[in-house]
């Protein structure tokens, strides 16, 4: 079984309960069909789960299939910068046919960023060994293709349709508060 | 013991099977060198994120240690050829077509009852010996972190 061996931490771009002990992560392409199709379903689950579920997403642009997708993956991390990572990234997934250059930028101004800092982000080191970082810490968590989810920190192989991914992280919320111990 | 991979310490069984019309490739070719043998159902496989992609993405993390990937499977070699460059793959695919399955059977990888190889994955030194294996459960792509855990340990 393929665990995750990067713990979310103050690196990653994280959404909902920061203190919640049910973690989602997702490794995922901005370009890949299949996560757009996972988009809106995590979108649900958080909505479903809000308050007790931290969703943590890291990039896993596979660049030799999707020509945009590592341009795609610097400009959610570029707009993070600018504290939009997560408006960048839904904008990606909801625009995945435009994922050119000039269309990140387009997003980047309807972000209102600040596009010269935006520009220099996008092709800054920093940003690209971020992106590495993630690629590099997915591959050796056992990523097996995007989006590869991970539940409380096992790779998740069940399909991602909603019923599915719900069950799996109401499973695992349920092991952890047995193994819980008293907090008194 | 069909089910499991040829364990650690044998030496891997030698073959030949071609990549293209007029070229064979041979195991004892890449002694010096580890092997990385990726035995998989099909080509064009309805699912993006597929294990020979991934594979193909980690490339350069393989090269740090000269390895050397070789995809294998009973798809014919027009069949291969029309997959690499659609994928744009960066190492060769191997057709166990004729006979067929006869490598893949040899490595414990062959699924008699669907006529396909399994995902087996096989880590092989410089020597020609295997040094790490796995077959994964049907229907799961194995990542790359068992074969570069391998390659760590060599």
């Amino acid at each position: 079984m393929s665990k995750l061996i990067i713990q979310p931490n103050n690196k990653d771009h994280i959404q909902g309960n920061e203190k919640s002990n049910v973690t989602l992560v997702e490794y995922g392409d901005f370009e890949c069909p299949y996560c757009g199709e996972a988009y809106p379903i995590v979108k649900e689950i958080q909505k479903i789960k809000g308050d007790v579920l931290r969703f943590v997403f890291r990039n896993f642009p596979l660049s030799e299939m999707h020509p945009y997708a590592l341009h795609a993956a610097y400009a959610a991390e570029a707009a993070g910068k600018q504290h939009k990572f997560w408006e960048m990234h839904d904008i990606l997934f909801e625009n995945q046919e435009n994922l050119e250059d000039k269309n990140l930028r387009l997003y980047a101004e309807k972000l209102s960023l600040d596009i010269d800092q935006f520009t220099n982000d996008m092709n800054s080191d920093e940003v690209a060994k971020k992106v590495q970082e993630d690629i590099m810490g997915g591959i050796k968590s056992g990523v097996n293709g995007t989006p590869t989810f991970f539940i409380n920190g096992l790779r998740f192989d069940g399909s991602h349709k909603l019923d599915s991914l719900l069950k799996a992280i109401e499973k695992i919320k349920f092991k952890n508060t047995l193994n819980e111990k008293p907090t008194s | 013991m069909k089910n499991q991979p040829l364990k650690k310490g044998i030496k891997a069984p030698d073959f030949s099977l071609k990549s293209t019309p007029d070229q064979e490739v041979s195991l004892k070719d890449f002694l010096g060198k580890p092997v990385i043998l990726v035995f998989y159902p099909a080509d064009f496989s309805p699912v993006c994120g597929s294990e020979l992609t991934l594979f193909n993405e980690v490339l350069p993390e393989f090269k740090k240690y000269g390895a050397q990937v070789l995809g294998i499977s009973v798809d014919n070699i027009w069949s291969h050829l029309a997959f690499i460059k659609e994928r744009n793959l960066h190492f060769p695919l191997l057709s166990d077509f004729n006979p067929k399955g006869e490598v893949s059977r040899l490595y414990n990888a062959y699924l008699e009852e669907d006529g396909l190889s399994k995902r087996a994955l096989y880590v092989i030194d410089k020597d020609g010996v295997i040094a790490w294996s796995y077959i994964s459960p049907t229907g799961i792509n194995p990542g790359a972190d068992g074969v570069l855990n391998a390659l760590e340990e060599l």
